[in-house]
């Protein structure tokens, strides 16, 4: 087993408090991340059984979920949303919690948060109340999302319970062609896995397309883990993992960076490691995705057709696709590219960090969105707003037509104020298209940040390989 | 969290594959700090048009179905977000037991730690009990203790439960309860793990 650990196990094995009845174990847990979506509920769980939170110092909270993105918000901006505002802000007082609340200079989405500030690192555990946890295996940590209910267990215990998922290898290698991001790469495999491939599996990606990515792109690859049923998708901390986490605040530093640096380069996968089940894909067979219907492993090549339900091959999926083309107002056979559009959402915690925003800003440069079309770009965190103003790209989207906005989840969830209304269509570089994801009746095209401007500059989905040329 | 032993009760078809947890529980419900009264907004829109009446071609608004405690549903059911939500609004609503082919992970989790029972059948099965359901009396029996679904054409099928889950529901267990007994097993981790990574303790 040594010899041929691989990266999950290695971390997996190092993390076992206990071995429990029936083949699951006590894990232990480095970092606990708490939102104001599901977490305050935990604490008032805790509370009521007069429990007490372990490890305040492996605890950090983020508010991001109920806020509004509007510029001059406060906690009430959003109805309904400042109950659960306040409450986590109560909760972290009490506890004595480091929170990045509302108005702080380092608050965002919490998978942008807890890699831009050194809370994720290599070789750690790391939960949170939200299954896009699986964004910081990017680090090569086993992160996960998990329910209120283990929240709760987390904060008395510091660990999980928890069975050894399998294993999965996902090997992408090739170079990228152009107009084609580690987005375009996730929807790629999704749509070629599904949406249960890796149920009850551990995915590593690898392969020298992963290992070329920056750190940025490999959050947005391993952010959609869970769309094909991973929760934890993860990748190989390397030179580029280091680079990026040396000097972020709660990172280690000095001689303890040293020491860690020792371990975390122990991590990566032996070459002989075995893998439950393993996937190849070449990079040059990747065009730019958009999905076509209501879940992500509906998607297909920009420049594509709405496929042909009659082509289903089995009487279910048939029926599958029937029901996602009709919610979507879609005809089977027509171009995909030239479907009018009325609004782009650009954000979330996979696609708005700094190379995301720069990403939509190439193409949005000196164009304009399309009359009619309502363009929002949501700056991942405060920090990546600062950037991106420093840069000069909020300037690019307003210049061109787009909402600049404040950090947040906005219309990722549908949950805050930032809504598609029903039956209009929206290119998001989000990660779920589900019926009602982004308002009642909303209709969703995932797709890369690039993709997205592109929309936007034509009213309509587009092929951003021809806008650019 | 309430014990489950057994349970004889009105069962509904949902003849729906990877239903979704924001089909579950549609977002526009979850804003509240509170667990209870999420029954509203379960599958709210399949259960509700647009005009916010009820729709009566859903399954749990016919008469026949309508005090269903126990669900029936096609694969990957529980697709989609980690949110509690989805078996809280299950729970209110009044349903402590699903039956499929599958469930979603985080979902499965989920659903045992708040005292509803999901029951894997093989997809023949869960066919065949769809077909009971629609035809005769829409009831089941659902025996934790035996590890049995019975059927009032008197077929019975026998599931698998591990034994901590099936334990933990039939006691009505508190899981966080029974992890602060490994108190000592934890102490004893993290002082060996703070000589070994002492950047994680801050
Ligand atoms: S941006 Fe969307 S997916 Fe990410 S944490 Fe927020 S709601 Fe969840």
């Amino acid at each position: 087993m040594a010899t041929a650990a691989s990266l999950f196990d290695k971390i997996w094995d190092e993390h076992v408090v206990a071995r429990l009845d029936g083949g699951e174990v006590l894990l232990h847990i480095d970092r606990h991340v708490l939102n104001d979506l599901t977490s305050p509920q935990a604490f008032s769980g805790l509370e009521h059984a007069r429990r007490k939170l372990r490890n305040p110092a492996l605890t950090f909270a983020v508010t991001d979920h109920m806020l509004s993105t509007e510029p001059g918000r406060g906690d009430d901006t959003v109805p309904g949303g400042a109950e659960l505002i306040r409450a986590l802000r109560a909760s972290a007082r009490r506890w004595s919690i480091d929170h990045f609340d509302v108005g702080d200079a380092r608050q965002g989405i919490v998978h942008v948060v807890s890699p831009e500030l050194g809370i994720a690192l290599p070789g750690t555990t790391l939960v949170c109340g939200d299954s896009h946890t699986c964004t910081i295996g990017a680090l090569g940590a086993i992160a996960f999302g998990i329910g209120t209910s283990e929240v709760e267990h987390v904060l008395a215990t510091q660990t999980v319970i928890m069975r050894k998922p399998r294993t999965m290898r996902i090997v992408v290698d090739g170079a990228l062609g152009p107009g084609v991001s580690a987005k375009d790469v996730v929807l790629f495999v999704i749509a070629r896995l599904g949406t249960a491939a890796a149920s009850g599996h551990a995915v590593e990606f690898a392969g020298s397309t992963i290992r070329g990515l920056d750190m940025e792109a490999r959050m947005t690859v391993c952010n959609m883990s869970i769309e094909m049923g991973g929760r934890i998708g993860m990748i190989a901390p390397d030179a580029t993992t280091f680079d990026y986490l040396a000097g972020r605040p709660y990172a280690p530093a000095g001689a303890a960076w040293q020491v860690a640096l020792t371990h975390w380069n122990t991590l990566p996968s032996a070459p002989d490691a075995r893998f439950d089940v393993e996937h190849r894909f070449e990079a040059g067979a990747i065009a730019p995705q958009i999905t076509w219907g209501t879940n992500p492993s509906q998607a297909t090549a920009v420049d594509q057709c709405v496929p042909d339900p009659g082509a289903a091959p089995s009487g279910a999926l048939r029926e599958q696709m029937q029901r996602a083309l009709a919610y979507m107002g879609l005809t089977p056979g027509r171009p995909l590219a030239g479907v009018p559009i009325d609004r782009v959402f650009i954000g979330s915690c996979t696609n708005s960090r700094l190379s995301d925003l720069r990403a939509a800003a190439a193409v949005a440069r000196g164009r304009k969105v399309a009359p009619g079309v309502k363009a929002m770009v949501v700056p991942g965190s405060a920090q990546v707003k600062r950037a991106a103003e420093a840069e000069g790209l909020d300037e690019v989207f307003r210049a061109a037509g787009f909402d600049w906005r404040e950090p947040g989840c906005s219309m990722c969830c549908g949950l805050n104020a930032d809504k598609v209304a029903p039956r209009e269509r929206c290119v998001a570089t989000s990660n779920r298209n589900f019926e009602g994801r982004q308002g009642p009746l909303a209709r969703t095209h995932l797709a890369s940040p690039a993709m997205a401007a592109a929309a936007a500059i034509a009213g309509s989905i587009a092929d951003v390989r021809q806008l650019a040329g | 969290m309430e014990a489950f032993r057994r349970l004889d009760a009105v069962a509904a078809p949902l003849r729906r594959a990877s239903v979704d947890t924001d089909q579950i529980i549609p977002m526009r419900y979850l804003i509240t700090a509170s667990r209870a009264a999420l029954g509203v907004g379960l599958f709210a829109d399949w259960r509700y048009r647009q005009d916010g009446r009820e729709d009566p071609s859903f399954v749990l608004n016919q008469p026949r179905y309508r005090a269903a405690q126990i669900l029936v549903a096609d694969a990957n059911f529980g697709c989609g977000s980690s949110r509690e939500h989805a078996p809280w609004a299950l729970l209110d609503y009044g349903i402590r037991a699903l039956i499929a082919p599958s469930f979603a992970g985080i979902f499965f989790d989920n659903a045992f730690k708040n005292g509803i029972l999901l029951i894997e059948l093989a997809v023949e099965d869960v066919a065949a009990l769809m077909d009971l359901l629609e035809r005769g009396e829409p009831r089941l029996d659902v025996d934790l203790e035996a590890q049995s679904v019975t059927a009032r054409d008197g077929s019975v099928r026998p599931f698998r439960v591990d034994a901590r889950r099936r334990d933990a529901l039939l006691q009505g267990l508190d899981e966080i309860g029974m992890s602060l007994r490994m108190q000592p097993a934890i102490a004893a981790y993290q002082a060996a793990d703070r000589e070994r990574r002492p950047w994680i303790y801050r």
